[in-house]
């Protein structure tokens, strides 16, 4: 039993990670239909980002933190603008090809500059976030990565809900010529998406660094977990992603935990292709509104 | 007279630097009036709507001779946010609606626009002019009708506040009856908002009825131009465009003299 | 019916079979012959072993690229799984020449159909699903294979891999890298020649329709479900015969190449060689086999330099970096591809000086 709820909570704050790196997705998807297959070197980077600056440049937590934000919300900004603006309009399979030539080119800097080791952050979370009885005990992180799930799936829910900019982006996302045609900003929109993605991934890439700590490989797999995650949400859908996320998360620790732990990483795929067969917009997508 | 509102000086358009379009269109607006543009599929009604509200480069056209004046400033070849800006603003054919989102957050998106966002009067204003869509403004758009829809995407376009307004076959598949629902309140909307419109039509009967001025076009350029009037009593106007000649009997293509007539024309 | 011998100026072909005809004028079949001459009797004489080895690689990549282009160029159906399909069809020989003993002339067609089964599977997909999700899907397939590949152990061996037994051909031994060089163009050159007349013929033709709109396709009477599930079966069968061929002449096999990013080589082959052109599919395998050795000679030449002997390089770092970068701007700059560069090239030559 006691085992049981270990991996619960376990599943249930690996699976807000996974919530929040496929939200990241999503916002790129839904502004601008494009399938980022790079989106795992952007939680990758983010991770590395931080933990440069706070090991070697000696940066305080408090501080480095808003910092490598402000700088994945920045190179989001600038990956759309030099590399996806001119591929606009253009058909699927360039767009998700230029995104794997991407994650290409961003996995290989990252093995230049910091190879393929493993890294740990230096423990700075303070340990009344912990939370211990019943048996169990939910380290600081996990309460963490439970606590920012929930609060950017709040912030973003509302924002998409109810900003001008988040229908602008939904618009956008919707129908291009008729956002074009009523002076919506289609270029700053896409902008937008792109460097909230890159921030919110950042994020996600920090905290499941301090769980796992910091590898290249190990974190820009996680790009790929986000595919399961976001089929069974929904591509369109906030709130599916992170549930999407909560489920896959679940279901790795549980298959982890009482079957096998090499069964873990197939067990979202194969969950996956049923769900595609039988609900093909997942458990919170839109049902294609074709009217011709 | 009024003054000029818009002033289209001998426009070519050419689309992916090959496919010439437009061969020097000309045409004026003048301020609180409806224009309306006729001709057969392919004339060039839609592109040279296009060239005015810069919606020509996604689709790899561009102005390549000529101007296009908007009070007093060259807008051939802008970016559609600037001319927007300035406000004209197209509705597109066939409607293309937001299909997600809500009839309301699609109305909300006409005020992209806009630097300051319009209250709630600005909707309640829409409302009145299309009561139907009251009942409809939390469902999505996508399951509207289509008579709904038009509604929706004019509503869209009047929360920008525009001055021009392009419409583009607004009666595209629509019952009789809600087409002419639909021009009344197009009417209205000039009369009461003082909306100068370009109203693009194939349907030149409905067209005519409210529109002060009118352009026909064959083959991408002007052929005839008059008030609404003139042109509805136009004996070639009334057999090529109304279907019926002036004396009321049935055309027929044995005609050789009519055919020769329409050749003129093309 | 007199064979043109220039191009015309003009559009003047008065049947569907000029329309068809894959040579204009008859210098264009003198080249490719000539071509081909060159390619059976002259290469594999002058070359060295390790350049062989090269181009025999490039040769299988050939076809492997060829039959995605089927599926993507042609039927436009995104597939991620390719470099598991050729996994498959490593296998597949590899068990068949094994365990059943099948000489090579069985084993490689039938790891082909092995594979086409296998691909059609994962094909089913597409009855529901297109675009976007299609990809994901093919996605999912490329995950479940690789982990089948390493789990099943009884049949594969696992991580440990399968020792391949020497290659024969009708009691012929083929050794060294001549031998499988005429093995592996003649049977490139053989499946290419096909891919170019599949696109000749009504079911070539429905796959282009379900490309460029599947909905007019099925409109018009052509079963698109079928249709497309037969695109998936000829591309894995493609891709079948590249894995088996890659089975033979490397010897031995385990799971680890077919993975993910053997995929994205592939589709970055099609991409970089123009989507929908056969011609382009080898122009692109070529290209991404050569920058693959290319880049491999830099780095041991780099690794050498005294300059950098104490810094840690990472091989891994700079192919990931210039095969992404190769993507991209290919993408950017060139989207239809080296078929393109092929084409404007070739026809500046035939219309100088007067380029217009």
């Amino acid at each position: 039993m006691e085992f049981f709820l270990q991996l619960l909570i376990n599943g249930i704050s690996i699976g807000f990670l996974y919530g929040l790196a496929a939200l990241g997705f999503v916002m790129i998807f839904k502004s601008s239909s494009v399938l980022n297959f790079a989106h795992g070197e952007l939680v990758a980077i983010g991770a590395f980002l931080f933990l440069t600056l706070v090991t070697s440049a000696k940066i305080p937590v408090l501080l480095a933190f808003p910092l490598t934000l402000a700088g994945t919300f920045a190179l989001g900004f600038l990956i759309e603008r030099v590399f996806l603006r001119p591929l606009i309009g253009e058909s699927l399979i360039f767009v998700i090809m230029l995104t794997l030539g991407l994650a290409s080119m961003f996995k290989g800097i990252m093995l230049f500059v910091w190879g393929g080791n493993l890294y740990m952050f230096p423990d700075f979370l303070p340990s009344w976030l912990s939370f211990r009885g019943a048996g169990i005990y939910v380290p600081p992180v996990y309460v963490l990565s439970t606590a920012v799930g929930l609060v950017f799936l709040v912030l973003f829910g509302f924002f998409f809900k109810y900003s001008s900019q988040g229908i602008y982006m939904r618009s956008v996302a919707d129908n291009q010529p008729a956002a074009l045609s009523l002076g919506v900003n289609v270029r700053r929109v896409f902008a937008l998406s792109w460097a909230i993605a890159a921030l919110v991934a950042a994020m996600s890439g920090i905290v499941l660094g301090i769980i796992n700590g910091i590898n290249v490989h190990d974190l820009t797999s996680i790009g790929m977990k986000v595919f399961p995650v976001v089929i069974l949400g929904g591509l369109e859908s906030i709130g599916g992603a992170i549930l999407g996320g909560l489920i896959i998360g679940l279901l790795e620790t549980f298959t982890g935990g009482y079957l096998s732990p090499s069964l873990r990483d197939v067990i979202p795929y194969a969950v996956l292709v049923v769900i595609l067969l039988v609900r093909p917009y997942g458990l919170f997508g839109l049902v294609e509104i074709e009217r011709v | 007279m009024t003054e000029k509102l818009l002033q289209v000086n001998n426009i070519s358009v050419v689309y992916s630097d090959v496919v010439q379009v437009l061969k020097g269109v000309s045409l004026s607006v003048e301020r609180n009036r409806i224009v309306s543009l006729l001709g057969s599929n392919g004339a060039g009604k839609t592109t040279t709507l296009k060239a005015i509200s810069g919606l020509l480069k996604p689709e790899n056209g561009k102005v390549t001779d000529g101007s296009i004046t908007f009070i007093d400033t060259d807008i051939a070849n802008a970016a559609p946010e600037d001319i927007t800006r300035k406000g004209i603003i197209q509705v597109l054919e066939g409607r293309q609606p937001f299909k997600y989102l809500t009839v309301e957050e699609n109305l909300r998106v006409g005020t992209a626009a806009l630097r300051e966002k319009p209250g709630p009067e600005k909707l309640a204003m829409i409302y009145d002019y299309f009561p139907a869509l009251v009942k409809r403004r939390k469902s999505l758009a996508g399951y509207c009708s289509g008579g709904e829809l038009q509604m929706m995407v004019i509503g869209r376009a009047l929360m920008a506040q525009p001055a021009l307004l392009l419409l583009d076959e607004p009666s595209l598949g629509l019952a009789p009856l809600v087409v002419k629902e639909i021009f009344g309140i197009i009417k209205r909307i000039n009369e009461e908002q003082g909306t100068t419109i370009i109203l693009v039509e194939q349907n030149a009967r409905m067209a005519l009825r409210i529109a002060h001025f009118g352009y026909v076009m064959e083959n991408g350029k002007i052929v005839m131009e008059g008030k609404a009037e003139d042109l509805q009593e136009n004996p070639d106007i009334r057999e090529f465009y109304l279907g019926t000649k002036a004396d009321g009997e049935r055309k027929s293509y044995d005609n050789v003299k009519a055919y020769k007539r329409r050749k003129r024309w093309l | 019916m007199a064979r043109l011998q220039f191009h015309p100026c003009g559009n003047y072909r008065e049947s569907y079979g000029e329309e068809l005809r894959i040579f204009e004028t008859d210098y264009g079949r003198a080249a490719l012959l000539a071509g081909l001459v060159l390619l059976f009797a002259v290469v594999p004489f002058i070359s060295s072993a390790y350049f062989l080895y090269v181009i025999n690689l490039a040769g299988i990549a050939v076809i492997g690229a060829v039959g995605l282009n089927i599926l993507i160029g042609f039927t436009g159906q995104i597939s991620l799984g390719h470099g598991a399909f050729i996994g498959v069809g490593a296998y597949g020989a590899a068990i068949l020449a094994t365990s059943l003993h099948l000489p090579l002339f069985l084993a490689v067609p039938l790891a082909g159909c092995v594979t086409a089964a296998v691909g059609m599977i994962f094909g089913i997909p597409s009855v529901r699903l297109k675009g976007l999700y299609l990809a994901i899907a093919t996605l999912a397939g490329q995950f479940i294979i690789e982990y089948v590949l390493i789990q099943w152990e009884g049949l594969t061996k696992g991580t440990m891999g399968i020792v391949l037994p020497q290659a024969t051909l009708f009691g012929l031994p083929i050794s060294g890298d001549r031998g499988f060089f005429y093995l592996i163009f003649a049977l490139a050159v053989f499946m290419t020649w096909t891919a170019k007349n599949l696109f000749r013929t009504r079911s070539g033709r429905a796959f282009m329709a379900i490309r460029d709109n599947d909905r007019a396709a099925e409109g018009m009477g052509i079963p698109v479900f079928p249709y497309k599930l037969l695109a998936f079966g000829i591309s894995s069968f493609y891709a079948g015969v590249a894995g088996a061929l890659w089975a033979y002449y490397t010897m031995s096999i385990t799971p680890e190449p077919f993975n993910l990013d053997l995929s994205i080589e592939y589709i970055a082959m099609v991409i970089i060689g123009g989507l929908g052109s056969i011609t382009g599919s080898v122009f692109g395998a070529l290209f991404i086999s050569g920058l693959n050795e290319i880049l491999r000679s830099l780095f041991d030449l780099l690794t050498n330099l005294p300059l950098l002997q104490g810094m840690e390089l990472n091989p891994a770092a700079l192919r990931q970096f210039v095969f992404g970068l190769a993507i991209v701007l290919f993408i950017l700059f060139e989207p239809k591809g080296l078929a393109e560069v092929w084409r404007v090239v070739r026809s500046n030559f035939r219309l100088w000086p007067f380029s217009y």
